[in-house]
């Protein structure tokens, strides 16, 4: 980890623990998601593990949104993209400390959201439940990496809060794909989720390498 | 290619625009602007508003490229090349309203590795403001939030200082001091380009005035820093538009 990487990271954490601004907006409305689709639906047993899945994939990813959306605004709010821009040090290290800053607010949600998933939906995993442990933070990397993207892509769109959905969800969708089968194979037991966690590893390396590189242009673009 | 000759053998050239425009879509923000600038020197941009100042400073910092004609800032035909020799202060504070004002700096320091920086507390100080005061910047005044980016711009000791409209939202006295504050650097052989509206307050740091008028150059004067007591040091303030 470089020093600049390191110095854009504490930043962005600092900013978060003062405003609270992406966390709270994330979790109030990831919570209402998984609590509205349990009432919609009465989950249980076989059925609550088949949708479970699904329904935490899309909370997390439509939460994200408006983290990620806050994440570039406040750059642009007071023209700190400038001065950042005028420093010596890569746009990379801007771009990989603000996704690992987006990264670790979603997995605070997550954390926050999973005993509350589990008594929502009444969950017993079946299968290895370790393997949670992989396809979360994938599927999550995989949604951060490409949202502070096109975030940042979208920055100086006038209707930008529009403008990143609809870029995001079509590339992230078979990120999604991967999750949501890899985690109701999880919970039922019914097949490995081997195949899908390779995937998600792979789709992570493949575009965060890809954003590394095109960064630096997206920084400078007028 | 440069029509006039230099003003001076002592002077060396900071900055060149060479019939520059700078069209946003169908606007021309800028329309064949050809100004030398040279260092140790105060520049001050006047003109009404969409008259082109922020366009020309925001292309000399190398953060807008010209749609025609070249920029050479300190001798390199890509101005960007030549950031971290620039400091550049737009009218927004380009800070942190969450962050102090030390952390906003601390950040904006390590930026700069490997770079000898004043610390955080060397340049508020230079400011003028306390650089204990453990409040964030949301809760300043305008004025210290002015104060507080014109010490971040110092940090990397930059040859080149971009100030746009450095005195808005200011009150009289805080402005003086800023004018006091530049007056200082100007005499430290830096160069010096501000905008502003207010040419009263600017005027007498200037070694030049250069008012644009609809992004054309419509006049290019020399200013009155004698008055100030302030030596030109050359035998021609400065140089006129081509």
């Amino acid at each position: 980890m470089t020093r600049a990487l390191w110095t854009h990271l504490v930043k962005d954490l600092r900013i978060e623990w003062r405003s609270r601004e992406a966390v709270n907006s994330m979790l109030f409305f990831a919570l209402l998601v998984v609590v509205l689709f349990s009432l919609s639906f009465d989950p249980q047993g076989a059925f609550s593990r088949d949708i479970a899945g699904g329904v935490l994939c899309v909370a997390t990813m439509f939460a994200s949104v408006s983290a990620l959306n806050q994440a570039w605004a406040r750059e642009i709010r007071h023209q700190v993209l400038d001065a950042q821009r005028m420093a010596p040090t890569p746009g990379a290290d801007m771009f990989l400390a603000k996704v690992l800053a987006n990264f670790l607010f979603v997995t605070v949600v997550q954390v926050v959201l999973a005993p509350v998933f589990v008594v929502m939906y009444n969950l017993r995993i079946l299968g290895d439940a370790w393997k949670l442990a992989l396809v979360l933070p994938f599927g999550t990397w995989a949604l951060v990496a490409n949202g502070t993207f096109f975030a940042a892509l979208s920055i100086r769109s006038r209707n930008r809060e529009l403008l990143l959905p609809l870029i995001l969800f079509p590339i992230f969708m078979p990120a999604l794909l991967a999750m949501v089968l890899a985690t109701g194979s999880i919970l039922t037991g019914d097949s490995d989720p081997s195949l899908w966690i390779k995937l998600l590893f792979g789709y992570d390396i493949i575009f965060t390498t890809v954003s590394l590189l095109l960064f630096e242009i997206v920084l400078h673009a007028e | 290619m440069p029509a006039n000759p230099p003003a001076s053998a002592r002077s060396t050239l900071c900055a060149r625009f060479d019939q520059v425009s700078k069209l946003f879509g169908s606007f021309a923000a800028l329309r064949h602007v050809s100004v030398d600038m040279e260092s140790g020197r105060c520049y001050v941009l006047l003109g009404e508003n969409g008259a082109g100042k922020s366009t020309l400073l925001r292309i000399l910092a190398g953060l807008l490229h010209p749609s025609l004609g070249t920029v050479r800032v300190f001798g390199d035909s890509e101005p960007q090349k030549a950031r971290t020799r620039i400091g550049y202060m737009s009218h927004a504070p380009m800070l942190y309203d969450e962050l102090t004002a030390q952390e906003n700096l601390r950040y904006f320091r390590n930026l700069y590795p490997g770079r000898a920086c004043l610390t955080p507390a060397e340049a508020l100080r230079q400011v003028g403001l306390d650089p204990d005061l453990d409040r964030t910047l949301g809760q300043y005044s305008q004025g210290m939030r002015q104060r507080t980016s014109l010490a971040r711009v110092l940090l990397p000791v930059p040859e080149l200082l971009l100030l746009d409209e450095p005195f808005s939202n200011m009150d009289i006295e805080s402005a003086r001091q800023m004018v006091a504050l530049l007056a200082g650097f100007r005499q430290t052989n830096r160069t010096i380009v501000i905008t502003t509206h207010q040419r009263d307050l600017a005027a007498p740091i200037a070694d030049w005035i250069l008012t644009l008028h609809a992004g054309r150059v419509a006049s290019f004067e020399p200013g009155s820093p004698a008055t100030t007591g302030l030596d030109r040091r050359g035998d021609e303030p400065g140089r006129p538009a081509r």
